[in-house]
Formats: structure tokens, C-alpha cells, sequence
């Protein structure tokens, strides 16, 4: 079968995955792994990864996750307060010692994958695939051969959550490069609402490749709120693919907020299915060193009366370098579309790199779309302004970046979190000198 | 001895082997036979009696060729073209066929002109403008020549200028838009057959427009001009091409290279109106515009803008360009594309900063109706020298019914943290309340949407010289006739 060669033993290592002796399951399995096999690892020489070449790849060998449990301890994990249930993987395994999900709400399923496969594989057969069955993705191609973990979140037809729930993965931990390919089930029913917060961690210098796909159904009036924080290691690569589709009057609100990895990419594509739905997919990256960052993005508005809104901002620093690629399609006759784009990125270095193509894409004439996008450095008269009033440069150039990234946070309508992501940026500027916040009140 | 006979030895002479395909039948014409071969190469060579480095270059760009890959990238679609059944060459038949004056052209095609309100009979009698008549490959007429060059500046056929001075086009030629560039461009390497050659001195400012007017007349023959313009230390040109073509059944490639230089202080600014025949409702016989043009600026604060009104043509596929080297030097683009029934437009710019404090500024502003299809793709490329580089993007689309499509496709890559980069782009419809205020005050619909039009163009219509601005407005009211309603 399959030879790959940044992974130990290929795509059939012999080990046991989730859901063994489901029938369905071995051949979304079997078939992902030809469509890997026929697709090979991307390259830039397709348009959609002209950016981002998967050089960790080139030189790494990674071990696909066993079954040993791993009892690391592990303290502070990252959490965004008071949530209803939380579920922590540590290199792609659960810990169920990590984890709360003892006080789950009615007409909440929240937890791992591979128990959902056990307990309710009918259930798992009609949703997985239903909403990522994009043939051309080789990475999700890989993530279908290969889902080892993840979880699944089922919220029933008008529950509304009011607490967020969490899910961590930690990464890093190991000897070896370690991979593993989280799938992650979300199912929104009618007039249900929910929030989820996920954190992605590096814990440690160990280097680990996670491959994750998730696949987002927001039914008819359904409301979610999906944050994720991805902080990894400075070895990490972490390619995340994600596929959502927005019901009738629905809303689906969606906060990136990348702060680390060496190569780290989001490819989401969401389709706005029913008339009156709404996207706002935002994001926010810090890169330092020589980290690489890759958001793309696809919007597909296949209906009129949809809107949505996108606003990405980021900051470079030393030889850091992002990507940004959004694209918009308003399908034919999907008229009275709105569709909004914003990217802005600062560099803080000569040698950081911004590479952006805000794309839109349009068929129908009763439509109100616009993108745009810049580049630069910090405004010299804002810096100038603050040193007049006596703020020393450092900090003066900290207030001027968490003000910059503070416009895309505000797109986050959930307070709390906003707040904890904040804090996040914030505790990313450099420490040679206090935090912006810190230092108003030593001062 | 024949022209035919006289051909063929010469051909013999320079390929030194026999020649091996019978194209002689043909040749009574003064045109190679349909389809593109090593000879057929050779043969406009010797036709044109070009020196032998310029052949070792076409044949070397033909042997590329060969090789290269058809652009896939375009959102453009076309059958894949049959490159063996275009004719690479014809000129007039013979010197007694060349119109003298404006009165032998071809009726029906002054019929067109009028219709598309280009002032033809004025031209001569506008100020200023010297115009280079192309009919078909070879260029028959060139008025002001005397007053150009009493300034020393060169403004001839390139073939011409091949003769006066060889060394000046083998010193530029190629050197913007390398052979092997793209599929097109490297084609038209191979087998151009004429095209403009403008050569300013230093310090000298041109004195009148230049002007050179493209028409295809003959069945089948596909264009490959070659526009060389090198404007030396501190001069300044402006130069308008003006495109039109009468009505053809059959699809006429087209395949044009335009290379700019601009030295030391130097400013050349480059206009465009394009209007040739976009084929009938369905698209059927119109032609196809494979344009590679790209300016560079060599020296300090040396400018290149470009001006372009893309309103004819099948399909466009399009992007002037600019390299920005010098330090200070400043690349600019204003292009208004309209796009009607089935036409397909993908066009745009690439601004390339090198130099330090270079400055690109893009306009671009895209109408599409019909069941037209239109891309605006660009790139702004900071490299990491580009010290306080600064470019600002501003790309509008406007639709007109709801069969047609708008794309923006701009790709942004900066590698200096000096760099300031802009880019902003809208699009939208033509509102109701603009509509209804017009026609309430008696605006029939057509001039209406018209006006609304060249209000949403202004901004660049304002870079047009004179000339053309006139001619411009007028035909966006005609390449919209029948998109509403």
C-alpha cells in the first residue's frame, strides 16, 4: 500500500485505529488513503498552497500515536474560565484525568471521537464525511485514511448552551516526532446555540505533526461560536482542515488566533447554505522567529440574502512569514449578497514576509462585496505621538501592535473569551520591558 | 527574378540546407502558407531581410516554444488552439495596393471607424499626432517623420529601425520580456512580423504624441506586433495605440509584445484603447488578445505609466506591467475594462519593486454585462531591498444583469517592513436610485447607464490624452449597447 515517507510505517502501521470493524468507516478509511495516494502531499505548484511548502515534512520522521497511555503531568493548561465541560488530548491521546465531562447538559453529546464510533456508530456513519466530502484536498484525504482522535459535539434541536465548552490538545511532550490526526465531529441542530473554545498547546521542544480535520454543521437558526487558540512549539506542524455549512438564519462565528507553531495552516471552507445566514470568520497571528503561518479561506455564498465578514490581522516579527488567502464566491442568482474582506499585516522586521491574495469571486449583480488589504510598519507619528508623552519606545511600540490586533478581537462577540484571547496577545509582545497594561499602572 | 524565387534562394542562403516543404505556391500572395514551422520562421527572417543574430533569436524562441506549456492559470476559457492554421505572415500585395491617403482605405472600413467615432479623417489634421498605420504586418505610412527627427528622436517600423540602428534594438530587445517569458510572448519572439520601434535621446522631450494605429484586415491572419520604446536620460513620450478591427467570422489570434525602458529621469507613458471586433452574441469570431507588456524602469526616477481601455476582443488576457529598479522610480496603471455578451476579460498588473522609495500606483475598474466574465489579477511584489516602497491598489467592479461574473485575484507579497501596501477593491451594481434619477429627468435607459458608467470610470478616463478621452466615452456607451433593457 501506500509508502509515505515522513510517517512511520505509511498509512497502514499495523496499529489499531478507532472504530475497528466498522465496515463504512474501513472504506472512508481505504478510500482516503487512495485519494492521498493519487493527490501526494501538496506542493506550491497548486494554487491554493502557493505560499506554504511542507518542508518539515522533507527531513522529519514522525510515529503515528500508539496505544500506551501517556501519564505526563501536566499543569496550567490554558482554559478560558468557567466552562460547561472540557476534553484534554496530550499527543493526541485522551486524558481522562484532564478532562470534565461529568456535568454535560441535557441534549449535549460532547466527547471523544472513538467513543461516539462505540456507542453510536449509526449515528457517526450519517455524519462524518457529510459535510467535508471535498475530493481535492489531499490533507483531508489523509485525515479520513488516517482520524486517530478528536471529538465529536452534538448540541439537540433548540438547547442553548450558555457555558462555553473546551477542548485542549497538548502536543510536544515526546522523545520522538509524534503525529496524529485528530477528526472532529460538530453537529449544530435547528435553533440550538453553542460556544467552543479549543486550544492547541506546545508543551516541550519535541517536534509532532498534527493533521486535523473538522467538520462544522450549523443548522437552520442555529448559533455557534467557535474559537480556537493555537499556540504550539517552535517544531510543530499543524495543518488544520475545516468544513463548514451554515443553515437558514443561522450564525457561525469563527476566532483564529495563532500565536505559534514552525508551520502552522488553516484551510477552511464554508458555505453559506440557507437564505439569511451569516459568517464572520476573523483571525489574528503573531509570528515570531521563523515561524509560518497560513490562513485560506474559502467562502461560499450559494444563496441570496447571505452575508458575511472576514477580518484578519497579523504582526511579523524576525523571519517570520504568514500567508493570508481568502476568497469570496457569490454563486449565480445568489443575489443580495454582502461580503466583506479585511486583511492588515505589520511588520515588525526586515526579514518577516506577508503574502496576501484577498480574492472575490462573483456571479450576481445585486450584491455589495469588498475586500482589502495592507501592508506595513507601525504608523511613525503614532509612535512619535506616544515617546512625546513620555512612553519609552518599547512600550510605546506594544501599545501600537496590541491596538493594531485589538481591532480583529472585537470582532469576537463572546466578552469573556475576548478578554482571555487579549490577554494572550498581550503576553506575546516582547518582555524586555513591561506589558503595555502593567506598565499604565506601575507607572 | 520572382519575389517567390527570390525568397526561397534566400532562405536557402541562410538555412544553407534544402528546403524541403513547397510553401511556393502561396507565396504569389506575399504571404506565408497557413501554419508554423522551423521554415516558416526562417522565411519571414529572410523576408524581412533581418540580420542573423535576430534569426538564431527567433529560431531559439521558436524552439522554446515548442516546448513551453499553454497558460492554465486564466479564469479565460478557449478550444485549444490550432496554431497550424494561422497565416505567420502577409504584407500588401504590392506597393501599388498600399493606400496613398486616407481615401483608398477600405470603405467598410472607415464605415467601423466612424461607427466607433474614431475621428480617422481628423487624425491627420489633430495636432500633434504622428500615426504609424500598420495595415496588417508591414507598415505603409509614416507622417511627421521630418519633425521627429530633427529632435533625434526614432519613431519606424522595427524593421526599419533593424536597418538604421541595429545596434540600439539588439541592445533592448528582449531585455523587458525575456524569449522565453510566456507561451504568447514567446511566439510573437519567433515570429513578429512588424511593430513600432521609438527611441528617445537623452534630454529630449518628445514633441507630439506618438501614435500608431493596429487594424486586422486580412482573413486569418494573426498579429504579432513588437513594440520596442526606449526613452533615454531625462526624456519624455507619450505614446497611444489605438486597436480596431472590422467584423470576421473566425477567431484571429492575436499575440502582441510591448517592452518599455525607461532610463535615468526618464518618463514614458503609454496609452491604449482597444476595441477590436469582440465576435457576435455568443462570442463566436471574435479575437483573441495575448498581450504581454511590461515596462522597465531602469534608471532614478524614472516613470512608466500605463493606460489602457480594454472595451473589444473575444478574450483579453493582459497585464502590463512594471519593474521598478531605479531608486525613486514610479510604475503607474489606469485600465478600465468592459466586458459584453460573451466576452472574456482577465487582465491587470504586476508591479515589481526593486529600487528604493519606488512608488506603484493601480487603478483599475472593471464592467461587466452580458454574460461576460472579467478578472482583475495583480501583483505588488516589495522585495526586501525596496526600501519605503509604497504602492496603493484600488480595483472597482461594476455588474450590469445577472449573467455575468466579476473576479479579483490580487496576490500581495511584501518582503520589507518599509514597505507600505494598500490594496482596497469593491464591487457592486449599478444602484436603482442613480438609475431612476436619470430617467425621471428623461435619460433614456441606455444613456443612462452609459453616463453612470463613465462617471464610474472618471479616474482613469482623466489619464487619457485628449485623443482618445473623447473617443474612450464613446465607445463605453457602444460596448454596452443592449446590456440592458
Amino acid at each position: 500500500m501506500t509508502a509515505v515517507s515522513f510517517l512511520d510505517g505509511g498509512l497502514d502501521g499495523g496499529r489499531t485505529l478507532p472504530g475497528e470493524g466498522l465496515a463504512w468507516l474501513k472504506a472512508r478509511r481505504d478510500a482516503g488513503a487512495e485519494r492521498f495516494d493519487a493527490l501526494g502531499l501538496p506542493t506550491p505548484k497548486l494554487e491554493s498552497w502557493k505560499y506554504t511548502r511542507l518542508r518539515p515534512l522533507d527531513d522529519t520522521h514522525y510515529t503515528p500515536i500508539g496505544d500506551d497511555a501517556d501519564a505526563t503531568e501536566i499543569a496550567n493548561l490554558p482554559s478560558v474560565g468557567d466552562v460547561a465541560a472540557r476534553v484534554v488530548f496530550v499527543n493526541g491521546k485522551l486524558r481522562t484525568d484532564l478532562s470534565d465531562l461529568a456535568s454535560l447538559p441535557a441534549g449535549v453529546r460532547f466527547g471523544p471521537l472513538e467513543d461516539i464510533l462505540a456507542d453510536d456508530p449509526a449515528w457517526a456513519e450519517a455524519h462524518l464525511g457529510a459535510v467535508a466530502d471535498d475530493t481535492d484536498q489531499a490533507m483531508l484525504a489523509l485525515n479520513d485514511a488516517m482520524m486517530d482522535s478528536g471529538f465529536v459535539l452534538h448540541v439537540a434541536k433548540g438547547v442553548a448552551l450558555t457555558k462555553p465548552l473546551e477542548v485542549v490538545y497538548v502536543g510536544g511532550l515526546t522523545d520522538q516526532a509524534v503525529a496524529y490526526f485528530p477528526r472532529n465531529l460538530i453537529v449544530i441542530e435547528p435553533n440550538a446555540q453553542a460556544t467552543l473554545v479549543k486550544h492547541h498547546v506546545g508543551r516541550g521542544v519535541g517536534a509532532y505533526f498534527a493533521n486535523a480535520a473538522t467538520e462544522i454543521d450549523v443548522a437552520d437558526g442555529a448559533i455557534f461560536k467557535h474559537y480556537k487558540v493555537q499556540a504550539e512549539n517552535m517544531q510543530a506542524t499543524h495543518v488544520a482542515t475545516e468544513h463548514t455549512r451554515i443553515g437558514r438564519d443561522a450564525t457561525y462565528e469563527c476566532f483564529n488566533l495563532a500565536i505559534g507553531g514552525l508551520l502552522s495552516r488553516t484551510e477552511a471552507r464554508i458555505t453559506l447554505a440557507g437564505e439569511g445566514a451569516h459568517c464572520g470568520y476573523h483571525g489574528a497571528y503573531m509570528m515570531r522567529g521563523k515561524e509560518h503561518c497560513d490562513n485560506t479561506s474559502f467562502i461560499d455564498m450559494a444563496v441570496p440574502h447571505t452575508t458575511c465578514k472576514q477580518v484578519f490581522k497579523g504582526v511579523l516579527d524576525d523571519e517570520a512569514r504568514a500567508v493570508f488567502q481568502g476568497k469570496i464566491l457569490v454563486a449565480r442568482d445568489a443575489q443580495k449578497a454582502d461580503g466583506r474582506m479585511l486583511n492588515k499585516t505589520l511588520l515588525l522586521s526586515d526579514n518577516a514576509e506577508i503574502d496576501t491574495k484577498p480574492e472575490l469571486e462573483i456571479y450576481a449583480d445585486d450584491v455589495q462585496c469588498a475586500h482589502g488589504a495592507t501592508t506595513g510598519q507601525l504608523d511613525q507619528t503614532a509612535l512619535f505621538y506616544l515617546r512625546s508623552r513620555g512612553i519609552p519606545e518599547p512600550q510605546a511600540r506594544n501599545m501600537l501592535v496590541q491596538s493594531f490586533l485589538g481591532d480583529a478581537l472585537q470582532e469576537i462577540s463572546d466578552e469573556t473569551v475576548r478578554e482571555v484571547l487579549m490577554d494572550r496577545v498581550v503576553h506575546w509582545l516582547p518582555a524586555h520591558c513591561y506589558l503595555a497594561g502593567e506598565w499604565k499602572e506601575s507607572a | 527574378m520572382s519575389a517567390t524565387a527570390e525568397t526561397v534562394e534566400q532562405v536557402h542562403s541562410i538555412s544553407g540546407e534544402k528546403y524541403k516543404y513547397g510553401f511556393v505556391t502561396d507565396i504569389a500572395a506575399d504571404k506565408a502558407p497557413k501554419g508554423l514551422s522551423e521554415d516558416i520562421v526562417r522565411f519571414i527572417s529572410a523576408k524581412k531581410g533581418e540580420p542573423e543574430w535576430l534569426l538564431d533569436w527567433r529560431l531559439k524562441a521558436y524552439r522554446r516554444w515548442l516546448e513551453m506549456p499553454e497558460p492554465q492559470w486564466s479564469k479565460v476559457q478557449f478550444p485549444p488552439i490550432d496554431y497550424q492554421q494561422y497565416h505567420y505572415y502577409s504584407a500588401p500585395k504590392s506597393d501599388d495596393d498600399r493606400p496613398k491617403s486616407l481615401d483608398e482605405v477600405d470603405p467598410e472600413l472607415l464605415a467601423t471607424y466612424e461607427k466607433l467615432g474614431i475621428p480617422i479623417k481628423e487624425q491627420e489634421v489633430l495636432a500633434g499626432v504622428a500615426v504609424d498605420y500598420v495595415f496588417d504586418s508591414v507598415s505603409v505610412a509614416t507622417t511627421f517623420k521630418k519633425k521627429l527627427e530633427e529632435v533625434g528622436v526614432i519613431f519606424c517600423p522595427i524593421s526599419e529601425a533593424l536597418e538604421r540602428c541595429p545596434d540600439l534594438v539588439r541592445k533592448y530587445l528582449g531585455t523587458v520580456v525575456p524569449v522565453a517569458d510566456n507561451k504568447h510572448a514567446c511566439l510573437n519572439s519567433a515570429v513578429f512580423t512588424d511593430g513600432s520601434f521609438v527611441y528617445i535621446p537623452p534630454g529630449v522631450r518628445c514633441p507630439m504624441e506618438l501614435s500608431t494605429y493596429f487594424r486586422i484586415n486580412e482573413m486569418n491572419t494573426g498579429q504579432f506586433e513588437r513594440t520596442l520604446i526606449v526613452a533615454d536620460k531625462g526624456s519624455y513620450v507619450s505614446y497611444l495605440e489605438g486597436c480596431t478591427a472590422p467584423m470576421r467570422d473566425e477567431n484571429q489570434l492575436h499575440a502582441a509584445v510591448v517592452e518599455l525602458v525607461a532610463l535615468d529621469d526618464a518618463e514614458i507613458k503609454y496609452s491604449t484603447v482597444q476595441n477590436w471586433y469582440p465576435g457576435d452574441e455568443d462570442g463566436k469570431g471574435g479575437i483573441y488578445n495575448f498581450v504581454t507588456k511590461r515596462g522597465a524602469c531602469r534608471g532614478k526616477n524614472s516613470k512608466i505609466s500605463w493606460t489602457q481601455v480594454e472595451t473589444g476582443s473575444a478574450i483579453t488576457w493582459k497585464y502590463p506591467s512594471c519593474i521598478l529598479q531605479g531608486d525613486n522610480s514610479v510604475g503607474e496603471f489606469y485600465s478600465i475594462a468592459i466586458t459584453n455578451n460573451a466576452q472574456q476579460a482577465d487582465t491587470g498588473t504586476k508591479m515589481i519593486h526593486l529600487g528604493k522609495n519606488t512608488t506603484s500606483r493601480i487603478i483599475s475598474k472593471g464592467i461587466s454585462a452580458g454574460k461576460s466574465d472579467q478578472t482583475y489579477r495583480g501583483l505588488v511584489k516589495i522585495s526586501p531591498k525596496a526600501e519605503g516602497a509604497r504602492n496603493y491598489t484600488q480595483c472597482d467592479s461594476l455588474l450590469i444583469g445577472d449573467k455575468c461574473g466579476a473576479h479579483t485575484v490580487p496576490y500581495i507579497e511584501s518582503k520589507n517592513k518599509n514597505a507600505i501596501v494598500e490594496h482596497e477593491a469593491t464591487t457592486s451594481t449599478i444602484s436603482e436610485v442613480q438609475l431612476f434619477y436619470l430617467r425621471q429627468r428623461g435619460i433614456p435607459e441606455e444613456a443612462a447607464v452609459a453616463l453612470v458608467v463613465n462617471g464610474f470610470c472618471r479616474e482613469v478616463m482623466q489619464q487619457l490624452p485628449m485623443e482618445f478621452a473623447v473617443e474612450a466615452q464613446k465607445l463605453v456607451g457602444i460596448s454596452l449597447e443592449g446590456s440592458v433593457g
